[in-house]
């Protein structure tokens, strides 16, 4: 069947090579020892000890970590627990369809009218208490909204397929409470709420639009960083950074698949 | 109080595929007036109620709050009209819409609704352009040894969670008027020597297609995974022609994939505003690029709103046509039929 197919096997490799030539280009250039043109003039590392000595540069790093840390735990919190209630009791049918419902909107809402939405919230807060001007505290609160969605999406799954019948048991053996959700829910629970809060995790790194329209002045994240940088034209410290966010990405995406398979076994 | 038990529990039966293990519970017994039977075990409803809402009750109102409140609200808010400071007007009228469809000061212009009509046309050519991809590749996938596949299927989830603004800056670069794909262009007579390729609707497409092609594969190779082969054979021991052999034995096995990738790639490549704004340049705006401007320098909300209603109804309508006409052999009853 293989052999057959050479066409398919050509636009295969094809596909490929388009999603990853513009990336390892960026890399290529970004030691390249030429501050204007595209033109190779030896090997440097200097682009990188720049990038290391920009202040700019240094406190988005620190925002986007401080942001997808604080909105992860928060988020992670909230969607477990709402995973729990909502899997765990017993809702008349209609109630649990209206829930599913606010629990998909972000997933299937495209991401600029949740942006849209939000600085209308944060507009009219902002009203009632100063706490609200655009800044980290909004850029928290606007990623903690769409990871919600995820983390429960994510726990619920884990516990639909846990099932029901060791809960059960653990109560027939008289676990209740705190103990029976400390000691036999929660540590079976564990993988799923940390996959969640992963997922929330890399989102919250990852986002763009949400961060870029509800981030204020004191709260630059490496995307708008970026993006704001890009408006004004290539230089080869972008090409560095860039090529420093996709090497991090290859190694999450590394660090994630060791662990599932590590699971797995 | 049948009815708040029997489904749920149904469905969870369904999911894990332990219907014959929990036989020994009996739901159907009637505790009494306010109990019920959960976990096996006799409660207070109303006391289970009251422990499920105290946890859900934070995420719920936080969902309530920054989510479901305020798209509401942008129906409100797009009947509105912008005062002379960015300020909002509460006058209540449809002007807005009237604006979207071309109706303004100086009479009647199609800007707007070009923009919505190019937003979806976009939409669906890299959807189609994904699609057109995304099979080949990820049949190569499947069909490799395990280790290369693992290796393959890597390389896809790497550009997936690759930041979109990376990804297009990338774009910007290998685009740019001294590396070779500008330079053939320049040779072939499509742009003057010296020009990059962007901005313009062939980079737009091209870093629209990079972007969503790892979220149409995913998917899709998820239910390509899982493909009986058999039946592509069965079907060409039969003399279906190659094309048969597509429509009637790979898509309706692979539809619950191609699904989920249809509806990743289109509704976000609709709305689309990093990648459009960086490589398609003020000529080739879509609806997303329009929104952003309305609240970010033009301070028009009201007009904003009307617009994220309108994106709102194009996905709507997407996903409805999806449905529609996606679908030539109907629902998955229908396939269940025919096979029987």
């Amino acid at each position: 069947m293989n052999a057959k197919r050479p066409i398919v096997a050509m636009v295969a490799i094809c596909s490929l090579v388009f999603l990853y030539v513009p990336s390892l280009a960026v890399a290529v250039f970004s030691v390249n020892n030429a501050r204007y043109g595209l033109v190779w003039k030896g090997f440097t590392w200097k682009w990188y000890e720049r990038l290391f000595n920009n202040e700019a540069i240094l406190e988005a790093a620190l925002n986007s970590l401080l942001a997808a840390g604080i909105s992860t735990v928060a988020a992670t919190i909230l969607g477990t627990a709402l995973a729990l209630g909502l899997d765990r009791f017993p809702w008349p049918r209609r109630l649990t369809k209206a829930m599913d419902l606010l629990v998909h909107l972000p997933v299937v809402t495209p991401d600029i009218i949740l942006a849209a939405a939000l600085v209308l919230t944060f507009n009219f807060l902002r009203g009632l208490s100063g706490l609200f001007d655009l800044g980290m505290t909004t850029l928290v609160l606007g990623h903690i909204t769409f990871q919600i969605s995820f983390v429960t999406l994510v726990v619920r799954s884990r516990l639909a397929s846990l099932g029901r019948d060791i809960d059960e048991a653990a109560r027939d053996l008289y676990a209740t409470g705190s103990y029976l959700f400390l000691r036999v829910t929660l540590p079976l629970l564990a993988p799923g709420i940390l996959a969640g809060a992963m997922l929330a995790f890399t989102l919250s790194l990852d986002d763009f639009i949400i961060s870029f329209f509800t981030h204020g002045p004191d709260s630059v994240t490496l995307p708008i960083y970026i993006y704001s940088s890009v408006r004004r034209g290539v230089s080869p410290e972008i090409h560095a950074l860039s090529t420093l966010v996709l090497l991090v990405t290859v190694m999450l995406v590394l660090a994630a698949e060791r662990f599932s398979r590590f699971r797995a076994n | 109080m049948k009815d708040t038990l029997e489904p749920k529990d149904s469905e969870t039966v369904a999911k894990t595929g332990t219907g014959p293990r929990l036989m020994n519970r009996t739901p159907d017994e009637d505790p009494g007036p306010g109990l019920v039977t959960w976990y096996g075990g006799i409660h207070r409803r109303s006391e289970l109620y009251l422990k499920g809402s105290a946890l859900m009750g934070p995420g719920l109102i936080w969902l309530l709050i920054f989510l479901a409140l305020p798209t509401s609200a942008l129906t409100l808010l797009s009947l509105a009209q912008r005062g002379d400071f960015g300020d909002i007007h509460w006058v209540w009228n449809v002007d807005n819409y009237k604006r979207l469809l071309g109706y303004g000061l100086f009479g009647w212009t199609p800007d707007h609704l070009i923009i919505l009509g190019r937003s979806l046309w976009v939409g669906l050519l890299t959807t189609v352009a994904c699609v057109a991809l995304a099979y080949p590749l990820t049949f190569y996938i499947a069909t490799r040894p395990p280790k290369l596949r693992t290796c393959l299927l890597l390389l896809l989830i790497v550009p997936f969670w690759t930041n979109v603004v990376v990804r297009t800056y990338a774009w910007m670069l290998i685009l740019s008027p001294q590396l070779p794909p500008a330079k053939i262009a320049a040779f072939l007579g499509f742009i003057p020597e010296g020009a990059p390729l962007f901005p313009g609707s062939f980079a737009t497409y091209i870093g629209l297609v990079s972007t969503f092609l790892p979220f149409m594969a995913l998917p899709l190779y998820s239910s390509v995974e899982r493909l009986n082969w058999e039946l592509l054979e069965a079907a060409r021991d039969l003399y279906a022609s190659r094309w048969q052999v597509f429509t009637q034995a790979i898509l309706p096995q692979t539809r619950p994939g191609l699904t989920v990738g249809v509806i990743v790639t289109f509704i976000p490549a609709m709305a689309m505003f990093v990648v459009t704004d960086l490589l398609g340049g003020a000529k080739y705006m879509l609806i997303g690029n329009l929104i952003q401007n309305q609240f970010g320098q033009s301070r028009d909300w009201p007009f904003g709103a009307a617009l994220c209603l309108a994106l709102m109804t194009l996905t709507l309508i997407g996903l409805f046509l999806y449905r529609r006409w996606g679908n030539p052999e109907g629902g998955p009853e229908k396939e269940g039929g025919k096979r029987s």
